[in-house]
């Protein structure tokens, strides 16, 4: 019976095909707005790492002047980087299961191949722990260890890409790159890897391209590597040398650890406060203690990495999916009236109502997966726009299986939904009007 | 087979009660040929609507192959007409864009038969009214009297027991209606009762009893083939000579 409802729905919508095209075309539309909000929505609060984001703190430390907060929005909360000795300090307490201190920096790369320029690739500068943290997955070789972190030796992993450019893609580890004049020796080679929002530094950027190396954080000092991330400072210190800088009151340094599981977190904010009391006996940490440390979600919230406007704007697509299906409803309802000598005739010819019910719902079905796989197409081409808008990677956006069935799911059963007053008022049309004398 | 017994039908409409049916009663046996006659606007209509369970009524009690039908819910009368009755309309009423073999099968479809079961018997109703070579054609590629013989063969694949036919030869002209009438008279022959509502002597003259309806009553019954009627017949049938129809 199914497959007769829905060869009738075929026939009754070839009987009429500009209506046919006007209610595809309504719900197509509406599918493709309210589907790319919903998965710039979707990929903007996804979840960059499932498996650990409860386990992964990022750590703030309330460093701040003693005369005002931080943030004046948010006077609760402390800087969301740490100084550069803070972070160094908390390294060396390995008080967590892992730790990672970090920020980008950019350097000079020498030609590999006597015909190529030198050009300028970001590098994130961090520590040991970095890859094994975040699951980074390797091609080729591996990240360092903590003795090469600890001697300040000159190595580099390589993103995908760039080892594709220096080295054509081939196993590149234990070959030797000149950056700024010196030379590194490259451990790794990493995979594609995009955790969706950028997690680990949503300050310069969550939906920031991936960086493209990445290279000991102990050669910040010994190649007095700077921050092309944002830095914020309230002291006015006299900065004449690096050393200077590193051990000024200037925020610059994301910080992240691992915890063996997420209750340890109060232990970890003690051993924060700790650390803070320590210093504060130094004249340092001027402002009541507020040490914090946020897991993955929390950071994404606290960064507000899905804008409030982004929220708004699948509402305001929704609603306008509704407007396209309450024309949808109009159009249905004008096209059931020309259906009425059809469908007495087929409940005089034995057609119980439900039957008559079932075969409109399963017509506005079929129209409502027809605008469905239309409005697929016109996601396809939204995000495409939205890329090419934002300026965001390649592939940033991503057109998967669960958005295709959910367009699909929404677009059947919204117009099914929308089908339900028409379809009842069909299958309400009595047997007999129509019978007589024509 | 059927057997009304003091039925009432009224249409109210905001303006106006009309009764269209005062206190009838109507039998029909098993395997009979009756043909209802009346002038317009005298209940036949209506009268086969209740007959055929397509519409309610007031009063009285209808009993169809003697079960009592006042009381069956929307979803039994369907079932019951699916199965038990057979439909021809004065405007055939056929659904354009499906063809002989889909207009045939829709009451076969409703009725849940299997698919070899329902090629079958669509071949062989559209063999009985001789249009089995056409299966593939649509409605509006036939001729009138063609299109009223796959109404005929839509009627008959669901082998009824009762056949209830308005005016199915109003739009046809001598020869077709001559052709369908032989396709009744056929069908008859093979068991089935049935009720056919004309305006034509002449039809009329060729059922087993005919039942007049005035002003939704029942006038008198008659018995068919009755000398005086010819001329009437005659006059009816836009001055042809009965006999030269026949
Ligand atoms: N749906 C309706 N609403 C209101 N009145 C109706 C309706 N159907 C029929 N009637 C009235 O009931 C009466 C009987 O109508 P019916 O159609 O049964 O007559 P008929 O004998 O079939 O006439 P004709 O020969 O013209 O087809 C008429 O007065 C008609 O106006
Ligand atoms: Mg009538």
């Amino acid at each position: 019976m199914f497959k007769y409802d829905v060869k009738l729905a075929f026939k009754s919508m070839r009987r009429n095909p500009i209506m046919t095209a006007l209610m595809v075309a309504a719900i197509a539309v509406g599918i493709g707005v309210s589907m790319t909000t919903l998965t710039v929505y979707y990929m903007m609060s996804s979840n960059p790492i499932p498996e650990k984001s409860d386990e992964l703190f990022a750590v703030t430390l309330d460093s701040w002047s003693p005369l005002r907060p931080f943030d004046d929005d948010n006077p609760e909360r402390a800087p969301h980087q740490l100084t550069y000795h803070d972070a160094e300090r908390l390294l060396s307490f390995a008080e967590a299961k892992r730790q990672v201190a970090m920020f980008e920096s950019s350097l000079i790369i020498e030609p590999v191949k006597a015909e190529d320029l030198p050009f300028e690739a970001f590098a994130r500068v961090t520590s040991t722990d970095f890859f094994a943290m975040f699951d980074v997955p390797f091609i080729h070789g591996s990240g360092w260890d903590k003795t090469t972190d600890a001697a300040a030796e000159p190595v580099v992993v390589l993103g995908k890409q760039l080892n594709e450019k220096l080295f054509g893609g081939e196993n590149s580890v234990g070959n030797w790159l000149t950056m700024e004049g010196t030379r590194f020796r490259v451990a790794g080679v990493i995979d594609s890897w995009e955790p969706t929002p950028r997690f680990y530094d949503p300050i310069n950027g969550a939906f920031q391209e991936i960086n493209e190396m990445f290279i000991p954080l102990s050669l910040t000092r010994v190649l007095e590597l700077s921050s092309v991330g944002s830095d914020w400072g309230w002291k006015s210190e006299e900065i004449t040398s690096f050393e200077q800088w590193l051990n000024s009151e200037a925020v610059w340094i994301q910080y992240f650890i691992e915890l063996e599981t997420a209750g340890g977190r109060g232990e970890y904010v003690a051993h924060l406060n700790a650390y803070v009391n320590e210093q504060k006996k130094l004249g340092r940490f001027e402002r009541p203690l507020n040490n914090n440390i946020y897991n993955v979600e929390e950071w994404m919230d606290y960064h507000e990495v899905v804008a409030n406007d982004a929220k708004v704007l699948v509402g305001l697509s929704f609603l306008f999916l509704v407007v396209c299906l309450l024309s949808t409803i109009a159009l249905t309802l004008t096209k059931f009236i020309g259906k009425k000598a059809e469908t007495s005739l087929r409940r005089a010819l034995g057609a119980s109502r439900q039957t008559i019910f079932k075969q409109q719902i399963v017509e506005v079905a079929v129209i409502g997966f027809s605008g469905g796989l239309i409005g697929l197409a016109l996601v396809t081409l939204g995000l495409q726009g939205i890329e090419y808008l934002y300026d965001s990677p390649e592939g940033m956006v991503r057109f998967d299986w669960v958005m295709v069935l959910t367009a699909l799911g929404i677009a059947i059963v919204s117009s099914m939904i929308a089908g339900l007053y028409p379809a009842w008022r069909v299958c309400n049309i009595p047997p007999a009007t129509q019978l007589k004398t024509q | 087979m059927l057997q009304m017994t003091q039925i009432q039908k009224i249409y109210r409409t905001e303006l106006i009660e009309t009764h269209a049916l005062r206190e009838l009663s109507v039998t029909v046996q098993e395997g009979e040929f009756v043909a209802l006659t009346g002038s317009s606007g005298s209940g036949k209509t209506t009268f086969l609507n209740i007959a055929g369970l397509l519409e309610s009524f007031e009063q009285g009690t209808y009993l169809l192959d003697g079960e009592d039908v006042s009381h069956l819910s929307d979803n039994e009368r369907s079932a019951y007409r699916n199965h038990k009755i057979g439909f021809i309309f004065q405007s055939f009423n056929l659904i354009p864009d499906l063809n002989l073999f889909e207009n045939i099968d829709v009451p076969l479809r409703y009725r849940r038969f299997p698919r070899a079961d329902r090629k079958q018997r669509i071949e062989h109703a559209l063999e009985t009214v001789g249009l089995a070579s056409r299966m593939k054609h649509l409605p509006a590629q036939l001729s009138g009297g063609q299109q009223q013989r796959v109404a005929i063969a839509r009627a008959i694949a669901g082998e009824p027991r009762l056949m209830l036919a308005d005016e199915p030869t109003g739009n046809l002209d001598t020869t077709m209606a001559q052709q369908v009438l032989e396709l009744l008279e056929e069908i008859h022959a093979a068991g089935t009762t049935i009720v056919i509502v004309t305006h034509d002597q002449g039809l009329a003259s060729r059922a087993q009893r005919n039942i007049q309806l005035v002003d939704g009553k029942v006038l008198e019954e008659e018995s068919p083939h009755t000398q005086e009627e010819i001329p009437q017949a005659v006059m009816l049938n836009g001055g042809e000579p009965l006999a030269a129809q026949l």
